[in-house]
């Protein structure tokens, strides 16, 4: 729905008044569309060295070239940048981060709007408490500077396991360089070794696969099947039978599947796996998206309120999974994306049934990541924070209006903008990442 | 016998609505329009190129005259598909599946879909006889004096329109009134025809809570189940109703509860040859194996055994003649609820002997069936029957009917006006 205030902001007279009365003042996102540069502009690539001893990640200079980025190594006055990528994977002691500081200083007042900041760390090991705090400190620059930035400019980390190669965080720089990750701010994200399968034409990265998405008839769950359908997946769209009217638009306008199935029904599973494999053979990409909302105080929650919730949230999706993995419907290097929520990790007042569900969302995510690694696949959760859809729109104006400042980038999501992280995940490329939890909140400032 | 079968892939249908109900302003080409778009949906034939496209509508208006063409170029199907009306009252919808399996066996066709609509709420209303005539004597004159001499036979009582009635033109009388002398000549009781009626909302009923229908219905304008349907109806609640046809008959029998409503909706059905489902992925529900049409002389024939609505009862043991089958050589009986005593007086015209030797010259009795094969899944007394509609719901219901229990064989039967009716066996 329109944001007024945003609109107001970004208008001349508008954006003077703001300016002088310190209101927050949101940018508008750059936002993906297809044949879109990775960048618009320059990139400033710096590698911290830690003396002599460290260098940056084998192979990132040509990743960067084949992804058409323009990447520079030495920052000029008067060069204004579209990103700056700081490799500090090879930082290993506290005073290594200076180099971070000098690197960082000048340029980011020369970076452009909706800018991209990028560093590359590595996950702590336990083997040097130096090392380890250097690399945890990271974590507090990024999530720090992100709330820095202005004008629709992110910044976020890439944590890269001891034995991960750039090959394996290539489709994670892609798409935190992208527009692709408008609404992806202040986010930490773990890359491990063996992507797996190679994302083969980046503009088209999930040509061939089938891909199934729940909720779809409208919102997040249309969006995301709109934007699988773009990156080249055959899509099969399911809702509820009383959604299919819509859920028959979302499918006609992406050339996808219609699917009308009750996820929570008990033989729903069984249903599934038959029809994806009768009609597909199987299924490459589940997102599991269909979720429902019965606001109540615990205190006053009617047992129909906290059930339904857990069933269609959380139940349903491991029974689903558990289904998709027994039968082999799920083919060899899948990819499962389940819709988590910031209520699931930062909890939300009245929402104890729908945050339980959430959070056991990512646990659930974290308990498969091993099973899924077994057959080149993975599982992640994407925890969308305020995102304008139907759900938002019936909120109380003054309420919505609040929430929607309530992050670093002082707007609402887009549904577009959780279909994007969850594209991402769906790639061949990604399979490195699994076992995660993506946050697409504008670095929401609760539970953070 | 053709040397291949067409195959029934799905079907897809918007729930029914009673006249003047959700569907009230819609029109018979937006309501066929979204039946394909949901078939279309459910089968990923965006921009897809099928073989053909016949349907048809029962009431219609006159600028509705390439009504199906209409619906597939507003629909998401390839504006290349070719289509055509078809019309035969109750029996169109059926009349088109047995027309484009035909051409799929005789290798014309690789794909189409059939289908059939019917509003009565948004029925077309004609200008008064009269009034017609006087337009079009002033629209042939060539003069102005004669175009205003033409006029002067303007009549205040032509300002009355012509709205379509539910009767038959050579009898003036309605469906049910015809049906109720059927009735009553076969001394069709009224306890077993509300029996019936309870029975086919009870089955519609249970099958859209099983999920059943979740592959054939695509909501429409909000509705998401068929108007008509009472889950808790009863024979004892049925019984209290007051007859609304044969009035003027002793102790007539059929009420508004046995008896279908006006309803409006719309149905599809996917076919194609079995290499086409095969290069689309698509599994082959059911063959269509044979389909036979009768029609009975109800304006000069016998009052008991021509009846309006009991072709059907004719064209069976011709069908099953030429198949060599017998009535009991079927899993699944879909015999089309124009009224529960249209379905009545079928099942005991089969198994009368007198009836049987006379009318149809058999030996003995086409014999009685098992009943609890009979409109397993409800039929028009609960769902409601669109006319045209009627068959492709209930091809695309026998179908999946007929996949899901693995193998075996189906009949379907529906009477239509005019006198006519359509029988067809469907095989998995």
């Amino acid at each position: 729905m329109a944001d007024r205030y945003l609109d107001l902001v970004n208008s001349g007279l508008g954006a003077t008044v703001a300016g002088r009365l310190g209101l927050p003042r949101p940018a508008v996102l750059r936002r993906y569309t297809p044949g879109d540069p990775l960048l618009a502009g320059p990139l400033l690539h710096g590698v911290i060295k830690n003396g002599t001893v460290g260098s940056g990640l084998d192979g990132l200079d040509g990743l960067l070239e084949s992804a058409g980025v323009e990447a520079e190594s030495v920052d000029s006055e008067g060069t204004k940048w579209n990103g700056l990528l700081l490799d500090a994977t090879g930082a290993r002691a506290p005073e290594d981060l200076a180099e971070l500081r000098a690197f960082f200083a000048g340029p980011l007042r020369r970076l452009r709007p909706s800018g991209r900041v990028l560093v590359l760390g590595r996950v702590r090991d336990g083997t040097d408490p130096a090392a380890d705090a250097t690399r945890q400190a990271l974590t507090g620059v990024v999530r720090s500077l992100a709330k820095e930035l202005r004008a629709g400019a992110t910044a976020n980390l890439v944590q890269l396991t001891g034995d991960a190669t750039a090959a394996d965080a290539e489709a994670a720089v892609r798409f935190f360089l992208s527009a692709r990750s408008a609404y992806v701010d202040g986010q930490v994200l773990r890359v491990g070794a063996g992507a797996g399968q190679a994302t083969a034409d980046w503009t088209k990265p999930l040509a061939g696969k089938v891909a199934m998405v729940t909720g779809a008839a409208r919102g997040i769950g249309a969006a995301i099947a709109e934007v699988l359908a773009r990156d080249g997946a055959s899509v099969v769209a399911a809702d509820l039978p009383a959604a299919g009217e819509a859920l028959a638009g979302v499918a006609n306008r992406i050339g996808g599947t219609a699917l009308q199935l009750d996820i929570a029904a008990p033989d729903a599973p069984a249903e599934l796996t038959r029809y994806l494999t009768e009609r597909f053979g199987g299924v490459d990409i589940v997102v599991h998206n269909a979720g429902i909302t019965r606001d109540k105080l615990l205190a006053n929650m009617k047992p129909a309120q906290w059930d339904s919730v857990i069933a269609v949230n959380l139940a349903a999706q491991l029974r689903i999974n558990g289904a998709l993995l027994d039968t082999g419907c799920l083919r060899e290097a899948g990819r499962v994306v389940c819709l988590a929520s910031t209520s699931g990790i930062a909890g939300n007042r009245g929402q104890t049934n729908y945050a339980a569900s959430k959070a056991g969302v990512i646990g659930m995510v974290g308990s498969y990541a091993e099973r899924f690694a077994e057959r080149q696949g993975s599982i992640n959760a994407v925890a969308p924070g305020f995102i304008d859809t139907d759900m938002t729109r019936s909120m109380p104006m003054l309420t919505r209006e609040v929430a929607r400042r309530l992050s670093s980038l002082q707007q609402a999501g887009q549904p577009v903008d959780v279909a994007e992280a969850v594209a991402f995940l769906s790639q061949p490329g990604a399979g490195s990442v699994t076992g995660q939890v993506l946050r697409v909140c504008g670095q929401n400032l609760v539970g953070a | 016998m053709p040397s291949r079968r067409a195959a029934i892939l799905g079907g897809n249908r918007i729930p029914f609505a009673r006249s003047n109900g959700t569907y009230a302003h819609a029109s018979n080409q937006d309501m066929l329009t979204a039946t394909l778009d949901g078939l279309v949906a459910r089968f990923n034939l965006q921009g897809e190129r099928l073989g053909e496209v016949a349907a048809g509508a029962v009431l219609k208006h006159s600028r509705d005259f390439s009504l199906t063409r209409e619906s597939v170029l507003g629909s998401a199907l390839s504006a290349q598909t070719p289509a055509y009306d078809v019309q035969q009252a109750c029996g169109t919808g059926l009349e088109t599946v047995v027309l484009l399996a035909n051409k799929i066996a005789l290798g014309q066709l690789e794909s189409g879909i059939a289908g059939g609509v019917d509003t009565t709420s948004d029925a077309p209303i004609a200008v008064n006889e009269g009034l017609r005539e006087v337009l079009l004597q002033a629209n042939r004159a060539r003069s102005l004096a004669d175009r205003l001499k033409a006029l002067t036979g303007l009549r205040p009582g032509q300002l009355v329109p012509e709205i379509p009635q539910n009767s038959e033109p050579r009898t003036g009388l309605s469906m049910g009134e015809h049906q109720a002398i059927t009735t009553s000549e076969w001394g069709i009781d009224r306890q077993r025809q509300d029996e019936l009626a309870a029975a086919s909302h009870r089955n519609l009923a249970a099958a859209y809570d099983g999920g059943f229908f979740a592959d054939l219905v695509t909501p429409f304008l909000g509705l998401a189940r068929d108007q008509n349907l009472r889950p808790d109806s009863t024979p004892d609640k049925l019984a209290k109703l007051a007859p609304v046809f044969g009035a003027r008959l002793p102790d007539p029998t059929m009420t508004a509860g046995n008896s279908t409503p006006l309803t409006d909706g719309a149905a599809a059905v996917l076919l194609a040859s079995d290499e086409w489902a095969a290069g689309h992925g698509l599994p082959v529900l059911a063959h269509l194996v044979d389909a036979e049409t009768a029609a009975v002389d109800y304006v000069h024939g016998d009052r008991r055994d021509d009846g309006l609505l009991m072709a059907p009862v004719y064209a069976l043991p011709r069908l099953l003649e030429r198949n060599k089958l017998t009535l009991q050589d079927f899993d699944f009986y879909e015999i089309h609820e124009a009224f529960a005593a249209t379905v009545l007086t079928t099942l005991d015209a089969w198994a009368d002997p007198r009836f049987c030797a006379e009318r149809l010259g058999l030996d003995r009795p086409l014999g009685e069936i098992d009943r609890s094969k009979l409109n397993v899944r409800g039929s028009s007394l609960a769902a409601g029957h669109p006319f045209a509609a009627t068959g492709g719901r209930i091809v695309a219901t026998l179908a999946k009917l007929l996949h899901g229990k693995g193998s075996g064989r189906g009949l379907v039967s529906i009477c239509a006006a005019g006198g006519q009716g359509v029988v067809a066996i469907l095989e998995a």
